[in-house]
């Protein structure tokens, strides 16, 4: 056990997952509700409130910190709304305009303090998980880091607040009027979850910036909603997309000596990227099979219908060759070619010379397309 | 005075002021366009996939060449344009969740090349860690004649091509039928908001560019309606937040020229949004004020004038506990502005102490016009 929390890389994997799971529990709904971007404000105007809270109590970590820097980023939220519904500027740029303020005094003031104080600028943006090992906390006999403990707390919290509202936050996240209809407060509920946001975002910080905590928050609930349509399902597949992104981001990290959290965020993209390209039913590549099957098997009904329709004309002969088929049905030759090998292969046609007769299986698939209520024949 | 003089004949105080105002002029005149557009968000994507070209860049060059790491950035800015309609056309997330995902995760791909080159101590990487916030005093001669260059053919463009951006940005289903090539505009509009990132990046810096572009426009909007007076205002605006912050950052040591500029860019904004003339939030309190005092003295006026229609006799006093009571608030501050106008006068009602009110006869006329004005709205 305490040679468990000894291990640096353990340390620094267990900090990466409890921030990747401590995040998707709000970052699922935020993305669900169309406010991924708040997480990006409320993230950077943080940075803002940590440096406030140091500057007044002096406070690098514990409850005043954190409470400080929650405040500013539902202050944030609070700015952006208020702003867009003043109707002065439209929601987008209400947001594109309180979050860079606050950041901007945030980065100054750490600039005019940078003598004193435990953070430079570039820590604010990349956060350093590398270093999560040297301050610990002594649990039960054991030395752990004080980053994990944080991260753990805060993780129960949001599994508490989603467990317990997890009926109004489903409801509100799909469906705000029919929730406030029945008096369940989606707006409430959307501040709760910003004002989790925020929390998780402090305690993330000193572990990944602000930046970064973005892609932790928002990257693996997309990454699950590609995956699947249940709600639970969908939590647990973001969590497990967090958990593996820190592991895989950790080693590529170590390997090539870069940036820890970076690694980590570029790992949640790349899983992202491969939910999007190989989802199984829905994802880029199924789709584009599917389309694909869909219309070669359109074609080979056409083929048999119109095989069909001329079977007792008089010009059936002449309908029934191989090339009659770029003129009438507007195939070129490759797709006509394309389109006879697969109803060869499917048993639905047989050549007889340069003709094409219909089999007995080709017969009721043409009936059952031209009349596809009819029933069996 | 002689010292702003002084510090204006510095070479490298000139050079970055110079770029700064330029660079801000051109950012408040294509960010007028994208905020008209509702992109405010999408200069920050751009912004921020463009640390990753910017590594790309270097690492192509093999120094810190500025055409090289402009051409890079401009490569993953386009892929995360590209990534984000993908995204949105493909699968079934919203773009705000495309947005966030793409700006995070070129980010971070941006921070791990980053990382990568610092650890081989990559020279000259140090000058690219300045382009996260923005580092005026980097700034070199040559530089500026490529972002100021970069930054004026932006503007000319617009001017160039203004009649039809005014017509795409405010109503595109009109300028298709009319005619005009609405994709090829709006895709031309999007990317000058790329080009003033991309001329931006090394003042600013890729976190904060985007409040570069969105706020001298949201500041300019509030001051006027037409679009010609709200670019020029905008390029004003930028202008001034950019030589600003230009002048502080390269002065005061240790400070990111990024964030002066873009709180010098905020504070004008905060400015507009409470003093514009008939938008703004102070102006709409007055007049929301005014509106209230009105409303409230022709209250009081009816009331009296009712009570006098009543009792027969145009100068009936009422007593002024009565007309609290009868609208649920004091009435004094109005009776005060009436009297004032010469509408209502007090009056000693014995035996009675408290005070009375009766109308004058302008009053009764007032209230009669009032009486007269509501008949014909019904």
């Amino acid at each position: 056990m305490s040679a468990f929390f000894a291990s640096i890389p353990a340390m620094i994997v267990l900090t990466g997952a409890l921030v990747g799971l401590a995040a998707v529990l709000p970052g699922t709904f935020l993305v669900l509700r169309g406010s991924a971007m708040l997480a990006d404000a409320v993230s950077h105007a943080i940075v803002l409130g940590i440096i406030v809270a140091w500057l007044a109590t002096g406070a690098t970590a514990g409850p005043v910190q954190v409470a400080g820097a929650a405040a500013a980023g539902l202050v944030c939220v609070w700015l952006a709304e208020s702003l867009a519904a003043s109707g002065l500027v439209k929601a987008d740029a209400a947001i594109g305009l309180a979050f860079p303020a606050m950041f901007a005094a945030g980065v100054l003031l750490i600039n005019l303090n940078a003598r004193n104080l435990h953070l430079d600028a570039d820590a604010v943006l990349l956060g350093q998980i590398g270093l999560v090992w040297i301050e610990t906390v002594e649990v039960a006999g054991v030395a752990v880091p004080r980053a994990v403990m944080t991260l753990a707390a805060v993780l129960a919290l949001n599994a508490t607040f989603v467990a317990v509202f997890w009926k109004e936050l489903k409801l509100a996240a799909f469906d705000p009027g029919l929730a406030a209809a029945l008096g369940f407060r989606p707006r409430l509920i959307g501040h709760a979850l910003l004002a989790l946001t925020a929390v998780t975002a402090v305690a993330a910080f000193e572990a990944v910036g602000a930046v970064l905590f973005v892609a932790f928050a928002v990257v693996p609930p997309a990454t699950a909603l590609l995956l699947s349509d249940r709600l639970g399902t969908v939590v647990a597949l973001a969590a497990a997309a967090a958990a593996a992104a820190a592991g895989a981001g950790y080693a590529a990290a170590a390997a090539w000596d870069v940036s820890i959290a970076g690694s980590m965020a570029c790992a949640t993209g790349i899983l992202l990227a491969a939910a999007a390209l190989f989802a199984p039913g829905r994802g880029a590549l199924a789709g584009r099979r599917s389309a694909r099957a869909a219309r070669a098997d359109t074609d080979a009904r056409a083929l048999a219908a119109h095989l069909l329709t001329h079977a007792g004309d008089a010009g059936a002969e002449e309908e029934a060759e191989a090339r009659a088929l770029s003129d009438h049905l507007m195939w070129d030759a490759a797709r006509a070619r394309r389109v006879i090998l697969a109803g060869l292969d499917r048993g639905l046609i047989r050549r007889e010379g340069a003709l094409l007769r219909l089999t007995d299986k080709g017969r009721a698939v043409a009936a059952e397309t031209r009349a596809p209520h009819a029933g069996p024949p | 005075m002689s010292g702003l003089a002084a510090l204006l004949a510095d070479h490298t105080v000139r050079t970055v002021a110079g770029g700064a105002a330029i660079l801000g002029a051109a950012a408040g005149v294509v960010g007028s366009f994208a905020l008209l557009r509702r992109q405010s968000l999408f200069g920050d994507v751009l912004a921020h996939a463009a640390l990753p070209g910017l590594c790309l860049g270097f690492i192509a060059a093999g120094a810190r060449e500025l055409p090289a790491l402009m051409a890079g950035a401009a490569v993953t800015g386009a892929a995360a344009a590209l990534a984000v309609l993908a995204l949105v056309r493909f699968t079934r997330l919203k773009a705000d969740a495309a947005q966030g995902i793409v700006l995070s995760t070129f980010f971070a791909a941006g921070i791990v090349l980053l990382t990568f080159l610092q650890t081989r101590g990559a020279a000259g990487q140090a000058g690219l860690a300045a382009f996260l916030f923005g580092q005026a005093a980097g700034m070199l001669r040559s530089d500026l004649w490529l972002t100021g260059g970069l930054a004026l053919a932006a503007v000319g463009l617009i001017l160039a091509f203004w009649k039809e951006a005014k017509l795409v940005a405010f109503d595109p289903t009109y300028a298709a039928a009319a005619g005009l090539p609405v994709a090829a505009i709006e895709i031309g509009l999007t990317l000058l908001v790329a080009v003033a990132v991309l001329v931006g990046l090394q003042l600013v810096g890729v976190v904060l560019i985007t409040a570069l572009i969105v706020a001298p426009a949201a500041a300019a909007r509030q001051w006027t309606d037409r679009l010609g007076p709200m670019v020029a205002l905008a390029a004003l605006i930028g202008a001034a937040a950019g030589l600003t912050g230009g002048v502080v950052s390269a002065t005061a040591r240790g400070l990111a020229t990024g964030p002066v500029i873009v709180l010098a860019a905020s504070a004008a904004v905060a400015l507009s949004l409470l003093a514009a003339p008939r938008r703004g939030l102070l102006w709409q309190g007055v007049a929301a004020r005014q509106a209230r005092r009105r409303l409230a003295g022709e209250r009081v006026l009816a009331t009296l004038d009712a009570l006098a229609r009543a009792h027969g006799d145009p100068a009936w006093p009422a007593e002024q506990g009565m007309l609290d009571a009868a609208h649920g608030a004091p009435a004094a501050g109005a009776l005060g502005r009436l009297r004032a106008q010469g509408l209502v006068r007090p009056v000693a009602h014995p035996p009675e102490a408290t005070p009375h009110w009766q109308l004058t006869a302008e009053g009764s006329a007032a209230a009669g016009r009032l009486r007269d004005a509501r008949d014909d709205r019904r």
